[in-house]
């Protein structure tokens, strides 16, 4: 909106040029964006649901099969991985938090630790999809054990616990791509100095969805890495 | 207003609010940028009526092949599958949940809340295109071969069959996010734009029932997002997931599909409901009866919507006490929309009741609803819904509450609202006459198809016993009765786009928000935020005005 238009308006003070025109206040329309945000965040645990409730009723069905091929994961590189995501949140929050205070250097950095972290995060992922890979223990119509995996194959039923673990893993990781296009985006702006404490909706509102992310990948962890590490008898 | 036409300087922002939105921006362009919220809903209005149309067409097609009881107009079999299911889709995905709320709600939700725009402007729009691309997915898979799978795309035939069903599913699943992104917008535009003094109870119930139906389509959509994505998959890769022979389960996906599936069916049907809450009172002349119990009977459809899936399922496989569970919860979804008739029909009592087209399309609704609602606990009953499963009762009851609920709804409401949005009244007489006919062709076309399934005739084939050919033969009149009502008021109301008498301010005389600002709305909607003093249904109450 103009500033001329601002004058017409009858308001004393002047606009905040972030300030859509259908809101009265920058604080509600702070609000607004965040209560959209909790909202989008319950659509994506809804869209979740499906793959957990899916993940529930095969262990239920075939808990041999679960307990077995959750060996199969590498626990190290889940619990590196479960340990990255958990800092990049931290960053994450750190970075709300300079933002609100209006400290634009610091906020930028740990923008861009965020990203590094989320980075490493599918760095790590990319080497245990190669080795599930390499091993032929793949999804559906590919599942085809080998090499020392060979003796997975004669488990019934047990491509389903691939099945599931691809499509849970695969879905968050485009999660995780999302996300860390949504911060590149945001640590642009933070380097033109965009955010204030007068504005850093943007900010929260990533935050909260980065977080969510987040706690996605610590119910994954246990739900598919920890079910039974019990010696194999 | 004259600025609109003054040559000269552009006019600032502020200028263009006062114009009204239909001339506020010029040229094409304006209208594919747009972020107006009027708009919006202008264009999606056009594409919903544009995919009722191409559903009728298809319906028309059906109803001619099943004239006869042999195979005589069609092709194959094949050909009368992928038929009914386009009418399916494209009617559910295409037309009805879109329709009332993203193109009336879209239009009149900020209006009657006395906001500039929804909360999210950009999104809404975004809503509006993704729609456009997921109708897009849906064309591109009739030309690849069309799906025949029926619109509910259960396993394993939709893994097997070779037609596209990845693209029509993909169609879905794109159109699934418009549908969130709109309810969304809702959710937040009503909990955050109120104008002052605009509490919840004075809000309009259109925005009660829109609210009700966001919670829906917010909480369910994404389920219906990842079963079909699974779908997908499945087809694509063999996952296994509805697969018994790699462990998987064919029923999980008729629970993840009626998940959603089943609470869509109340976002078909809720918005309507709030549209025939704003049309009785009008025309009633009388407050409300019940409003509260109207406001919140929204609230509890949405909520026990969820839990009443597996009555798709009685005949599934399911254990015995989850349907009985199920048959239990069935019957109690039933008590909040009986209070709504109840309501509306203790609010016509002693009126002044003035019959306007609007009015009788909320009068037809209110009977054909209620025979829709009312066979519907013959289907939640365990015992006979196993004599009428898969029967044309089925369809019939699917039908009084889609066609006889909704789209009744839908064409009161763009009667009702007609002359605020384009600025121009429809031929009344013509539309009363009308919805004569549209009343007369929809019985004629679906009365007859509960006589139908409860002598058993089976949904879904082109071909039938002989015995049953005159009741066919009558249907398919009635559809072609009605298809003319709805040609006739396609017509009629493209005509009044040019001809049509000049809408004044409040034709109705009603008392809510929307019809206070000018015909058509200004840009803005408001030139100053509106202070709300009262009810929007307060006909002959003492309260100096309405607002």
């Amino acid at each position: 909106m103009s500033s001329a238009a601002s004058a017409i308006d009858g308001h004393d003070h002047p606009h905040n040029p972030h300030l859509a025109h259908h809101f009265e206040s920058m604080e509600q329309q702070h609000n607004s964006a965040k209560l959209g945000m909790w909202i989008f965040l319950v659509t994506e645990i809804l869209l979740f649901s499906g793959l957990f409730l899916a993940y529930g009723a095969y262990r239920a069905f075939h808990p041999e099969v679960f307990n077995h091929a959750s060996r199969l994961l590498s626990l190290p590189l889940g619990g590196f991985n479960t340990i990255v995501l958990i800092g990049s949140s931290l960053t994450m929050a750190l970075a709300v938090r300079e933002a609100q205070l209006g400290r634009g250097r610091l906020q930028a950095l740990f923008l861009l630790s965020t990203l590094a972290l989320a980075g490493v995060f599918l760095v790590v992922k990319y080497f245990e999809y190669s080795h599930k890979f390499h091993v032929g223990l793949l999804p559906g119509r590919w599942f085809a054990p080998h090499g020392h995996e060979a003796h997975v194959a004669q488990w019934q039923n047990v491509r389903i616990f691939f099945g599931i673990y691809f499509l849970m893993t695969g879905l968050h990781g485009i999660h995780v791509l999302m996300g860390m296009a949504a911060i590149g985006w945001l640590w642009l702006r933070a380097r033109r100095g965009e955010f204030s404490a007068a504005y850093y909706t943007p900010v929260e509102v990533v935050g909260l969805y980065w977080h969510l992310v987040d706690i996605i990948w610590i119910f994954l962890f246990p739900m598919l890495y920890l079910i039974d590490r019990s010696p194999m008898h | 207003m004259s600025t609109a036409t003054l040559p000269g300087p552009i006019p600032h922002d502020h200028d263009v609010g006062r114009i009204n939105y239909l001339h506020s921006h010029r040229g094409v362009m304006s209208w594919v940028y747009t972020l107006d919220h009027k708009r919006i809903g202008i264009m999606y209005l056009a594409a919903v009526t544009a995919s009722f149309l191409v559903g009728g067409v298809m319906a028309l097609l059906i109803r001619a092949e099943l004239i006869d009881p042999q195979l005589t107009m069609l092709p194959s079999n094949k050909v009368y599958n992928q038929l009914f299911t386009l009418h399916g889709a494209i009617m559910v995905f295409l037309f009805i949940i879109p329709s009332i709320p993203a193109a009336l709600g879209n239009f009149f939700l900020p209006i009657m809340l006395g906001a500039k725009d929804v909360a999210f402007p950009r999104l809404n729009l975004a809503s509006f295109y993704i729609y456009v691309v997921g109708a897009i997915f849906a064309v591109i898979s009739i030309v690849l071969g069309s799906v025949d799978t029926g619109w509910t795309f259960y396993t394993p035939y939709s893994v097997d069959t070779q037609t596209s069903v990845v693209m029509m599913t993909m169609g879905a699943f794109i159109l699934g996010f418009s549908s969130i992104f709109t309810g969304l917008n809702f959710i937040v535009t009503v909990h955050k734009l109120r104008a002052p003094g605009l509490t919840w109870f004075r809000m309009p119930l259109f925005v009660w029932a829109l609210y009700a139906t966001s919670i829906i389509q917010v909480l369910a959509t994404p389920v219906l997002g990842i079963t079909l994505l699974l779908l997908a998959i499945e087809r694509v890769a063999h996952v296994g997931i509805f697969d018994p022979l790699m462990g998987g389960d064919p029923v999980l996906f008729q629970h993840f599909f009626w998940f959603y599936s089943h609470p869509a069916v109340y976002i078909m049907i809720v918005p309507g409901m709030g549209i025939i809450s704003e049309i009785i009172p009008t025309f009633a002349r009388k407050p409300i009866f019940g409003y509260r119990f109207i406001a919140f009977s929204s609230i509890a459809i949405a909520l026990i919507g969820f839990l009443v899936w597996g009555h798709h399922m009685f005949t599934s496989g399911q254990s015995e006490i989850a349907v009985m569970i199920f048959s239990a919860l069935t019957f109690l979804v039933s008590i909040p929309s009986a209070i709504k008739v109840f309501n509306w029909t203790a609010t016509l009592y002693r009126g002044s009741i003035d019959l306007k087209t609007p009015m009788l399309y909320a009068l037809s609704f209110i009977f054909l609803f209620t025979i829709g609602g009312l066979t519907g606990l013959f289907l939640g009953a365990l015992a006979t819904d196993i004599h009428l499963h898969d029967t044309y009762f089925i369809v019939a009851h699917f039908h009084y509450v889609m066609v006889g609920g909704t789209v009744m709804a839908f064409m009161g409401g763009l009667h009702y609202w007609w002359p605020k949005m384009t600025g121009r009244m429809y031929p009344e007489l013509l539309g009363q006459i009308t919805c004569g006919i549209v009343f007369l062709g929809f019985n004629m076309t679906f009365f007859t198809q509960f006589i139908l399934g409860s002598q058993g005739m089976p949904r879904r084939y082109a071909t039938y016993d002989e015995q049953f050919q005159p009741l066919h033969a009558f249907s398919s009149v009635g559809a072609l009765v009605l298809g003319v009502g709805f040609a006739i008021t396609t017509a009629y109301l493209l005509w009044s786009l040019w001809k049509g008498a000049k809408a004044p301010r409040n034709p109705w005389g009603s008392l809510s928000l929307e019809w206070q600002i000018e015909t058509p709305p200004i840009h803005q909607n408001f030139l100053e935020t509106p202070v709300i003093e009262g009810m929007p249904y307060d006909y002959g109450v003492e309260t100096g005005s309405g607002h």
